[in-house]
């Protein structure tokens, strides 16, 4: 057999924490010009390996080869500088400063030895985004960018710096179905090129679509490598959880009744927001919510809910009218939001595991206005307990656990006000595939015990699979209603894109 | 190899319990070292002396310490303590006193300069909650203006006629024993007036949903506006409750001093907020706890009268204090950052 050069091989990484082994001698080798894929679900030990090769952790054990010699990177900073770029699923450029300023940031061009010379800078710009072929203006403050954008700026800020190694973290998971076209355009110009690509993703369909190789991890130890071209969904699936997953979806046992919710004329206080939106919701119904991005389907059920302002809108709860102005009113009402965002309004971070679930039961665990945390522990337990967060306990800061176990226990959270009425926004959004299908059973489980549920969701499948009837959505307009005999991805996609 | 595991693993668990607390270890060695110096510095009388100094700061970081843990900031402390001082003084007065304020008003009883301060200063604060909660304007900012209009107001009223700005005196006598009077000859008022504070703040904190609430806030705003916490009129009350605080430091200021001038509590929001990060307390809101921010005021307590017990110069002092910030909040972060 020909000896293959790898650009980048980690040997036996190592890393422990107190308590948990994260990582157990993983070795990944990385071959120039292929797209890798690095599954896993979360708490695997992928973006540990990844921050043990920046020098954000220190290995216990392993080495680093890159290309040809032992490297040892301090920072994300120092990777960059040798070849090696990360672009975050979270991007945090600064968004009033203009692209090339964020495309040079740290190293901009200097005039005299201090003076940043714009006009340099403007003309490295331009000719990068030539050889990626990216249609933007060097001068365009970032903020008036789609995240796409901005993921193009990153990658072209790992272009420019001669990177050999990129590596893209989630780099879809808020991209519409166009946009990673686009995406995976670039992905293909930079494979000829000869770069590597270390392509972190949950999505089977990507992976099997745009990757050369893939390797799997679980549990912090590397299952193996594959030619993706072996490769089959249900292959890699059982790879990651260690078992051959049956099914996706649970099967369906709720019946939906009468009708309890109906949602008449809703219409934002901004004309390019949610317009006219009317619909019914019964009661242990699963209603899905599809569109594209900008549709206008959180702002919606936002407004619902009483977090966004409404110009016009009614709520009819079990035939009577009910008015909605804050949350409080909703929660009363008996309805609860999981927000998409699960960082930004969904936990307190460095609160508790147990006090992101109890924290709206005291009126229920107070002795005369006094909190009794001996209660308020025993229903953060049971609620562990019943929706399966996997925490090392109550007291660990949330921030802590894997996004599929916070969404847990932020569900744990809303359950404990007993509501009838549940919107979730993308539950699954970010979270690895057996907490998925956990969730998945969690959800048809509340329906069958007659609660009704809104879901919103960018995956078609998952609605597809889980959801009595889809509603879509498009440009902040109700474009159709589908029942469960007119379910298919072409008529969603068509509705989803009625004014497009 | 289990061996040194094991023994990494304990050196792991001391480095960590190091960490944790570090405040109280600095402390101990900061009384050590004192100690060693002159050892009559362990003397009960000593302790006294400490805690009277400090308890008027103790009751002012309460409030303090509520504010941060909001994820907010109070900078017109410092002026509400002057303003409730100057209050207090002028309606405070003994009937017989020769420079009067209010030189035709009979002597009041104790109750009107305390509830009249209270609620003016209770109302200032109001205002702070309401214009950060309402207006969304960064507390930073509503406090800074508010702490400058209510220096201004308080310079007007100090500079009326008759008084034209004279340091106030002559507090009557039940408002001084409430300032440095002694219960059974032997418990000084002040320091039980801060334990009660003390205690009250650290009930409300840790045990009720209003307390807890301003926890979540502080931890994520966003968060606990979906969660039904009604995040503007809990913003409101933190603001004004702590402004009720900031009354009665300075009401007990007067009554420590016997008089007061507009002057009073310049610079006691920096010494309070000073206290309550060294404690433990993040700028960032939601992390922190009162019996946290005790520690932090004791610790500039000690070391101010330690130093100068030992007859350092007061100018090192500030030095010291700067640099005991630095280090905690140092090693806080640190501690933060490894978590994540």
């Amino acid at each position: 057999m020909e000896q293959t050069t790898y650009v980048l091989e980690m040997h036996h990484i190592t890393k422990e924490f107190p308590g948990v082994k994260a990582l157990d001698d993983v070795t990944l080798k990385i071959e120039p010009g292929k797209v890798h894929a690095l599954m896993g679900e979360n708490g695997a030990g992928k973006s540990t390996l990844m921050k043990c090769l920046f020098g954000i952790y220190q290995a216990d054990a392993g080495t680093v080869v890159y290309q040809g010699r032992e490297v040892k990177f301090h920072s994300a900073l120092d990777a960059l500088r040798g070849g090696i770029s990360m672009i975050h699923q979270e991007l945090q450029p600064e968004p009033h400063l203009t692209v090339m300023e964020n495309l040079w940031m740290g190293r901009l061009p200097k005039k005299g030895g201090f003076l940043v010379d714009y006009k340099k800078m403007y003309e490295d710009t331009v000719e990068v985004l030539e050889r990626l072929k990216l249609n933007l203006d060097p001068r365009a403050l970032v903020k008036t960018l789609s995240v796409s954008q901005i993921q193009c700026i990153e990658i072209a800020k790992a272009v420019s710096n001669n990177a050999n190694v990129i590596i893209m973290d989630e780099p879809t998971s808020s991209l519409t179905e166009t946009e990673v076209e686009y995406l995976f355009g670039i992905i293909e110009d930079l494979r000829k090129q000869g770069i590597a690509i270390i392509y972190i993703s949950h999505k089977m369909d990507e992976i099997l679509r745009i990757s050369d190789m893939v390797s799997v991890m679980r549990d912090g130890v590397m299952i193996g490598t594959w030619d993706t071209a072996e490769m089959t969904v249900d292959k890699i699936i059982s790879k990651m959880v260690g078992r051959e997953l049956e099914e996706y979806f649970p099967p369906k046992t709720n019946q939906p009744g009468e009708v309890r919710l109906r949602v008449e004329d809703y219409t934002s206080i901004y004309s390019n927001s949610f317009q006219h939106v009317s619909f019914e919701l019964r009661r242990g119904e699963i209603l899905g919510v599809a569109g594209l991005v900008g549709a206008q389907r959180t702002e919606l059920v936002e407004g619902i809910f009483g977090i966004r302002s409404c110009a016009a809108g009614r709520l009819y709860l079990d035939g009577e009218e009910v008015r909605v102005k804050c949350p409080m009113d909703a929660i009363r009402k008996g309805m609860a939001l999981l927000t998409e965002d699960r960082k930004h309004s969904g936990i307190f971070p460095v609160l508790s595991v147990g006090e992101n679930i109890y924290m709206r039961q005291y009126d229920k665990a107070s002795d005369f206005g006094k909190i009794n945390y001996k209660k308020c522990n025993q229903i953060a337990r049971e609620g562990v307990e019943q929706l399966n967060v996997k925490t090392p306990g109550i007291r660990t800061p949330i921030n802590n656990l894997s996004g599929g176990n916070q969404q847990k226990a932020l569900l744990a959270r809303w359950l404990l006000t007993d509501p009838d009425i549940l919107i979730l926004d993308e539950p699954t959004r970010g979270i690895d595939v057996g907490a998925k299908y956990e969730i998945y059973v969690i959800i048809s489980k509340l329906a069958q015990e007659g609660k009704s549920i809104i879901m919103i969701s960018s995956e078609m499948n998952e609605l597809l699979g889980v959801a009595d009837r889809i509603m879509v959505m498009c440009a902040g307009r109700k474009t159709g209603e589908l029942g469960q005999k007119e379910f298919s991805e072409e008529a969603i996609m068509q509705l989803a894109t009625q004014f497009a | 190899m289990e061996k040194t595991k094991k023994a990494t693993f304990e050196k792991e668990r001391v480095l960590e319990f190091f960490k944790n607390n570090v405040i109280m270890l600095c402390m101990l060695l900061l009384i050590i070292v004192i100690a060693v110096i002159q050892p009559k510095f362990i003397s009960t009388r000593v302790l006294r002396d400490i805690l009277i100094q400090n308890s008027s700061r103790m009751i002012i970081a309460c409030g303090m310490a509520m504010v941060l843990i909001s994820g907010g900031m109070d900078l017109s402390a410092g002026r509400i303590v002057g303003l409730a001082a100057v209050i207090t003084g002028s309606l405070g007065q003994m009937g017989d006193y020769a420079n009067r304020f209010f030189p035709n008003a009979p002597e009041l009883p104790v109750i009107v300069p305390l509830l009249v301060s209270l609620v003016v200063c209770f109302l200032f604060g109001m205002f702070n909650g309401a214009a950060i909660a309402k207006f969304s304007i960064p507390p930073f900012i509503v406090t800074l203006a508010t702490g400058m209009i209510i220096w201004g107001a308080n310079l007007l009223y100090y500079d009326t006629e008759p008084n034209h700005s004279q340091p106030i005196g002559g507090i009557q006598e039940g408002i001084r024993y409430l300032g440095s009077g002694y219960v059974g000859g032997k418990i000084p008022v002040v320091i039980l007036i801060a334990v009660v504070v003390v205690l009250i703040s650290w009930f409300v904190m840790k045990y009720t949903a209003f307390g807890r609430s301003i926890y979540s806030i502080g931890g994520n705003r966003d968060a606990a506006e979906v969660c039904g916490i009604k995040v503007e009129m809990t913003l409101i009350w933190t603001y004004a409750i702590a402004a009720l605080t900031f009354a009665i430091g300075g009401f007990l200021e007067c009554a420590r001093t016997n008089g007061a001038t507009a002057s009073y509590g310049d610079n006691y929001e920096f010494d309070a907020i000073a206290a309550c990060v060294v404690g433990g307390i993040s700028n960032n809101g939601g992390i922190g706890t009162i019996p946290g921010m005790v520690l932090g005021v004791l610790m500039f307590g000690i070391l101010n009268y330690g130093l100068t017990f030992l007859g350092v110069q007061p100018y090192w002092q500030k030095i010291a204090k700067g640099i005991i910030i630095l280090t905690a909040v140092g090693f806080d972060v640190r501690k933060n950052i490894r978590k994540k």
